[in-house]
This record gives structure tokens, sequence and C-alpha cells, in this order.
């Protein structure tokens, strides 16, 4: 990405696209069909369309949302906490049965869950992202775990054996990971790692010192102070 | 500092109003908990329905006003979970006073299975089960479009599992004398039925 492309922040419709297809009804069927897909893919594919939506603002606009919403710690609350409601077996089957619910799914994902963590994501240190990591590794391996323990069935809406198969995803997932953060902490990046670049500023509070970038120089021309790059640290992501 | 402090306290309450909101105050964390319980603190009316039994006689839910009822639903090719059913079924039966089975008490399996069970096939179940017709009786619903609303109304999610049968959240289902769904509870346990429903002799 270059450093105009950067500055501007990615295009919005791709995200605008995915929750549309998401929403439109032969995909959502088709993936409600099953709770494994229900739960480990339409789940995920909606935050990632909040997260992608809120990666096409520009820079300058993300970093004051995130003064605003108080630094790193609160936005990453909100999307551990909104994501694990949707785990609950009684959310999953209120979406399905409800349209209430099943339009606050749609909203809460993206708004709460995607929208926050994309805010606090490039400003979060190694401990940041370690804690994003393990948390949800720790919260699909539990729940996971309790889908394949559960005696009995815990969605109305979905079969004995779909509850199974869901949970042995969960927990495969879980373990994927934490192997992939564990592999990240030992031969990553530094930007994988999640280490703040050295000629940091001020950083809000819980998140990662970073580079403070020039407000508004003309597009094409970045006025970088010497010895600072222009891009992100993770634009290659 | 004190902006992070106050947003992620905002966001703990926030989210704590949204769970126990969400779970009934910590106690649903399931759909079936929270139908069980919902019917409890709100014993609920149920649409009118006209039923045919195993002899092929015509009746309705509210020809037992003034009796209290036992409703279970079923589907007669249902191999595992239904077995049980009529297990559950056969001790509340044989457990309740014969004086409470004349005058103030009677069990009723509806099937769900519009497609195959038809008068025969009823009537089969209930010589296999021990159902007499009198006490017992096995049902399904005549007019198949008035079954959708009937579940619906019980909170039975009735899903295909892909081998010709279903699954479904089997339960003893108990109508108040007044003809409203009153209580729910384990297929399981029919002993802890009847002790709630004050059925024991």
């Amino acid at each position: 990405m270059n450093a105009a492309a950067a500055r501007r922040g990615a295009a919005a419709w791709p995200a605008a696209l995915l929750w549309l297809a998401l929403a439109a009804p032969p995909l959502r069927g088709a993936l409600e069909a099953s709770m494994s897909t229900h739960m480990l893919l339409q789940m995920p594919l909606l935050a990632a369309s909040g997260f992608a939506a809120v990666r096409a603002l520009a820079p300058p606009r993300r970093a004051r949302a995130l003064e605003l919403a108080g630094g790193c710690v609160p936005p990453v609350l909100a999307a551990m906490l909104a994501a694990s409601y949707w785990m609950l077996p009684r959310a999953l089957d209120a979406a399905l049965a409800d349209g209430a619910a099943e339009l606050a799914k749609f909203v809460t994902l993206p708004l709460l869950v995607g929208a926050p963590l994309a805010l606090a994501w490039e400003r979060l240190g190694a401990v940041g992202r370690g804690f994003v990591w393990t948390n949800l590794a720790s919260m699909l391996a539990v729940t996971g775990w309790l889908y394949l323990a559960a005696p009995v069935r815990l969605c109305n809406a979905y079969l004995a054996s779909g509850q199974h198969e869901a949970g042995a995803w969960m927990v495969r997932l879980a373990a994927a990971i934490l192997l992939g953060w564990l592999a990240g902490l030992l031969v990553g990046t530094p930007a994988q790692r999640g280490e703040a670049p050295a000629g940091a500023g001020a950083a809000p509070t819980g998140c990662a010192p970073a580079r403070r970038r020039s407000p508004r120089s003309p597009a094409g021309t970045p006025r970088a102070p010497s010895g600072i790059r222009a891009t992100r640290p993770d634009s290659r992501a | 500092m004190t902006r992070a402090l106050g947003a992620s306290l905002l966001v703990v309450l926030a989210a704590l109003a949204v769970f126990t909101w969400g779970t009934d105050g910590w106690s649903a964390f399931t759909g079936e908990t929270a139908r069980r319980e919902r019917v409890l603190r709100h014993p609920r009316p149920l649409p009118a329905a006209v039923l045919e039994d195993q002899d092929g006689r015509p009746f309705e839910l509210s020809d037992y006003r003034g009796r209290s009822l036992a409703v279970e639903f079923i589907y007669t090719r249902c191999p595992s979970v239904c077995r049980s059913l009529g297990t559950a079924f056969r001790q509340i039966r044989d457990a309740v006073a014969p004086q409470r089975l004349e005058r103030d008490f009677a069990l009723l399996s509806i099937s769900f299975d519009a497609e195959h069970d038809d008068v025969p096939a009823l009537a089969a179940w209930a010589a296999a089960h021990g159902a007499d017709g009198r006490h017992w009786r096995v049902a399904r619903v005549r007019d198949p479009a008035r079954l959708a609303p009937l579940l619906d109304a019980f909170g039975v999610v009735v899903i295909a599992d892909g081998l010709g049968g279903y699954e479904h959240n089997a339960a003893i289902h108990l109508l108040d004398r007044d003809g409203r769904l009153a209580r729910i509870d384990d297929i399981e346990a029919p002993r802890s039925f009847l002790a709630r429903a004050g059925l024991q002799q």
C-alpha cells in the first residue's frame, strides 16, 4: 500500500459488500443451516465486515475515535464481551427464531466486535494482542468443550451431531489460534509481535506508543518528520 | 486515564446489564431453559386445533378444561427419544391414582409427523406403548396447517435429522385446568414431574 492510500485508509466497499452478502437470504440460510458455519463462519465474517469498515476510515479519524473511546482498553473489552454473548446457545437459538435477535446479531457483531477491535488493533502492543488472542482462544475452548461434553442438545434449532461438530471445531480453532500466536511471538516480525516501533509519541491509555503522523499533508507528499516512515507499521496486513 | 477507566466501567456495566437481561438473571443460558421459565412465570393459552386420536375420534384441547393434561410430542417412527417419552408417560400413568385419572388428569401424545402418522400408525404406537385411548390418547392434528401454530405456541422446535427422522426438544408439558400451558418438565424425570404437579399418590 502506498503512502497516500495509507492515509486515506482502505476502500469501504468490500466491507459493505461482505455485510450485504452475509445478510442476503441465500448465504444467510446456507451459513445458518449448521451450527459450525453459523458460529465459526457467519459470525466471524460479520465481525470482519465491521473491522474492514473501520480500516476504511482515514487514520486521523480512527485516532480521534480511539481517543474518544478512552484508549485501547474499552474497545477491546467491548469486543470480547459482545463476542462472548453470541456464543451463548440461547443467543444462537434466538437469532434463528426471532427476527429482532437476528437483526441485533447483524448489527452488534460488526459494530461492537469488529469495529472496536479495528480501532484498537494497530495500536495494541504485544501484551494487548496477546490478551485478545489468548482470550479468544480460551473463550472458544471453553464453549467448544461445553458443546462437546453436554449430554443434551443446547440449541433447539440444531441437531446433537451438529452441536458436537461445532464443539470440536471450536476446540481445534482455539488450539490453532494459540499455536499461531505463539509462533508469531517466537518467529514473527516486530509488527507481528505487536512491538511498538521506535520514535514513539504519546499513546492513549492501554495502547502501545506509536509514531505521530503529520496531519493533513498534501496528497502524495507525506511530510513525515525525518527518521519516521509514513506508512503504518502493519500496512502489509 | 480517567476517560479510559470511565469508558471501561461503562462497557462492563452495559455488558452486565445485557447478559443479565439476556439470560433472565443468569438463570437461562439455553433457549429450552428460557422456554420453561417463561411458561412457569406466564402460563400460556394455546390455539384451537382439531385433533384426531388413535381411534379416529375428533376432539380439541379445550375438551380437557377442568382437568389437567400432560402433553408430549412424538412421531411414531422415532427410534430413540420417543421411546423414552413413551416410557415416561407410561410411568406417569401407572403412578397416578386411578380415581384421579377418572376425574381430573389425563395424558395426550401428539404426533408432529403429519405425513406419516395416520390413524392406523397412531393406533399401532398406542398399542405398543400401552396408551388406552381413554386416560392416555395418542393423536394427530387433523388439519396439517394447524400443526405449526400449535407447535409454536408450545415452543416445540422440530428439525429433520437428515436420516428420515426428527430431533425435537422433547419434554412433558402440563396444561392446567384452564387449558393453559403451565409448566414444562424433563422427559427423563417423570417422578419429579409427578411431584411438582401434585399427582403423586
